[in-house]
């Protein structure tokens, strides 16, 4: 991370909110991005995203609040002089120009001389790997190689914020996940801060330093990756970000320092060692990633915690196996468990098992 | 619809270069029944000698003895036009006529199908009927009505009259202004036409990454809209000229009599002096300069093809 030390917002967004006709694409959002920052807007489609990264880039006008950049307001400022550059998820790359001409494009336009926009443009393809491209024609490139120059191009003018519209969203898997590392190391390089938008949960997780989780126009939860997986604030989030098993339940003891929460839907009354903020007898959402749990043919020598079932479907991943366990009550639980050793012989179809966790393992959600 | 149509039409005819030849068989056979035999046959004259009698040309094959046969061609009907400086004013005025007048249309076609191209949903579909319902009605009678609307107790003379912009009715009919009108009139929908279907094919996108890396929206237009629609400027700049530049009616009949073109001289010379051979060789040279755009224009949009 470049400078994260200046913890003071470098982009601020000020209760902004826009509406086309009667229809809200972005409610009240405030956010604070800081320098240096890989920042994931990351949401379902139609949830906003998209409407806010645009009116950062400045091709959408907010019905109110505004946008502040460095400490300069820049609401009002046409994209053409914000000092703001986007990566679009078409690329966008000029197909009438040459990689050359389409990195150098932005550069011209603000009347650097030649001879520099010649050593600009050949530094920000050498940090792209595609140096001995410059004459070709997009259509002569591949998909990957085009999504370089489009970042290339957003580069080249080292703006004070690179948006990126589903950088890898058009590149296959195997490109994507190479891209994704290669996407943090450059920024690592040039030090710019990142707005990235994705749907892609995995994306947002592998290349954020902080995520946004976005819905109905509005920002649900703001943290770091891990943050937001293990500790999501809400049902949404829970379920948005990686697979989760989620009932509801009644607290029954509750002291600061344990709860237990009756889950009907589990049969269990879930021991948790922490406290919750949640008045005495609440129903609370109770969330437990697969990983979590633990699977074992005998019954474990945990009293609390521990529930039995028959496996109903098997999954080999490769480096994990996920198991559907159907519970007693007729809800299924999916567990994974990481194939530590070659030999493991996981469990078979209709096995009868028992499930267990740590009490610190489950997420209680009051909202 | 139409404009749904239009695009169809356009991929239906990449289609028909893809693979299926065989398909158009028929419009060339049709091509060579209707256009290449009647060009053969006005060739053929062209290079006869005018006689008094019906047909008024010589045949250029004659039998003159027996086991002889002999072709008589008569090039001195070439040298006549070309030496006439009257025909030469023809191609040049004809030439400058068109010239203008396509001009005009791009200037005022151009808007147009950008705004066309632009407009979403059911007054897209407006606008583009709007501009294809003049072909519901028959060309010779649209250039009629101009007749009526220009003249001098016409309603345009009537309006400038009472609005004080002019003492008295003003002479439109029969004058250069009256011709352009015509062209560009019967012509802005050719024009339009192709020029719709390559905007509306344009990526917005491309617009807002140029103003996203500093470009004013005036500048984007010329750098990015205006090289990447060049194919339909070209396009409609010859679907205008080609046939302005040998048009007959307009001049006629809001032409005055210094109103040179030469598509009138042809019809003078065929009609008016019995002169076939004159007359099919203007048609000829006319067709050689009308053929040089047709063959730019293949080599520019084959030049577009490579590029996409």
């Amino acid at each position: 991370m470049a400078n994260l030390d200046a913890k003071k917002p470098y982009v601020q967004i000020e209760q902004l909110s826009k509406r086309f006709g009667d229809f809200v694409a972005v409610r009240q959002v405030n956010l604070a991005i800081h320098a240096g920052e890989i920042f994931c807007l990351l949401g379902g489609s139609g949830c906003g995203k998209t409407t806010l990264l645009r009116m950062l880039a400045g091709f959408e006008t907010p019905s109110e609040g505004r946008i502040l950049i460095d400490g300069i307001d820049v609401t009002a400022m046409p994209p053409y002089e914000r000092p703001v550059n986007m990566m679009f998820q078409s690329y966008a790359l000029f197909p009438h120009m040459t990689v050359f001409q389409n990195v150098a494009f932005g550069l011209k336009q603000d009347g650097v001389s030649k001879a520099e926009i010649e050593a600009r443009v050949h530094e920000m393809l050498q940090l792209v790997q595609l140096q001995g491209y410059e004459q070709r024609q997009p259509h002569q490139l591949s998909g990957g190689q085009r999504q370089r120059v489009a970042l290339a191009r957003a580069l080249v003018k080292k703006p004070k914020l690179l948006l990126l519209d589903e950088p890898l969203g058009a590149l296959d898997k195997k490109l994507r996940e190479r891209t994704q590392f290669e996407l943090v190391k450059l920024q690592e390089q040039v030090g710019v801060t990142f707005v990235i938008v994705t749907h892609d949960q995995e994306e947002a997780m592998t290349l954020a330093s902080r995520i946004g989780v976005m819905r109905q126009g509005e920002i649900l939860q703001v943290g770091s990756p891990s943050d937001i997986y293990e500790f999501p604030a809400s049902r949404y989030v829970a379920d948005f970000i990686g697979s989760v098993n989620l009932t509801e339940g009644h607290l029954t003891v509750d002291q600061p320092d344990h709860v237990r929460i009756q889950c009907p839907a589990w049969g269990l009354e879930i021991y948790v060692n922490h406290g919750v903020a949640a008045p005495p007898d609440a129903t609370v959402s109770v969330a437990l990633r697969p990983e979590k749990l633990q699977l074992s043919s005998e019954r474990p020598t945990q009293t609390d915690n521990v529930t039995q079932g028959v496996v109903t479907g098997v999954a080999y991943l490769g480096s994990a196996t996920r198991y559907l366990v159907k519970l007693s009550t007729g809800v299924t639980l999916e567990v994974t468990q990481s194939n530590r050793a070659r030999h493991d012989e996981g469990f078979n179809q209709d096995q009868v098992v028992f499930v267990a966790f740590d009490p610190s393992a489950p997420v209680v959600l009051v909202r | 619809m139409l404009a749904r149509l239009f695009t169809s039409w356009r991929n239906a005819h990449w289609g028909v270069r893809m693979g299926a030849r065989w398909v158009i068989g028929i419009p060339y056979l049709w091509l060579w029944v209707f256009f290449l035999i009647p060009f053969l046959i006005v060739l053929k004259i062209a290079f006869s000698n005018i006689q008094l009698a019906m047909p008024p040309v010589e045949p250029l094959v004659r039998f003159t003895e027996p086991y002889v046969m002999q072709l008589r061609l008569h090039f001195g009907n070439f040298a006549f036009v070309f030496n006439d400086s009257l025909y030469r004013e023809a191609f040049v005025n004809s030439l400058k006529i068109a010239g203008v007048s396509t001009v005009l249309t791009l200037l005022i076609g151009y808007p147009m199908a950008y705004g066309i191209a632009r407009t979403t949903g059911a007054m897209r579909q407006v606008l583009f009927l709007m501009v294809v319902l003049p072909f519901f009605t028959s060309f010779l009678l649209r250039v009629y009505a101009w007749l009526g609307l220009l003249g001098k107790a016409g309603p345009l003379n009537a309006v400038l009259v009472a609005l004080h912009i002019v003492p008295e009715p003003v002479q439109f009919l029969q004058t250069d202004f009256a011709v352009y009108l015509g062209m560009v009139y019967s012509y802005l929908p050719f024009m339009i036409l192709p020029l719709y279907s390559a905007i509306e094919k344009l990526d917005l996108t491309l617009l807002e990454a140029a103003m996203d890396l500093g470009c004013k929206p005036v500048k984007a237009f010329f750098t990015i809209t205006l090289p990447l629609t060049a194919e339909g400027i070209l396009a409609g700049c010859l679907l205008v000229f080609i046939p302005a530049v040998g048009e007959y009616v307009i001049p006629a009949l809001l032409g005055g009599p210094d109103t040179l073109m030469i598509g009138r001289v042809v019809w003078d010379e065929f009609f008016g002096n019995r002169d076939w051979p004159v007359a099919s060789a203007l048609a000829i040279v006319l067709l050689a300069i009308l053929a040089g755009f047709v063959l730019i224009l293949q080599r520019v949009q084959n030049r577009g093809e490579v590029a996409e």
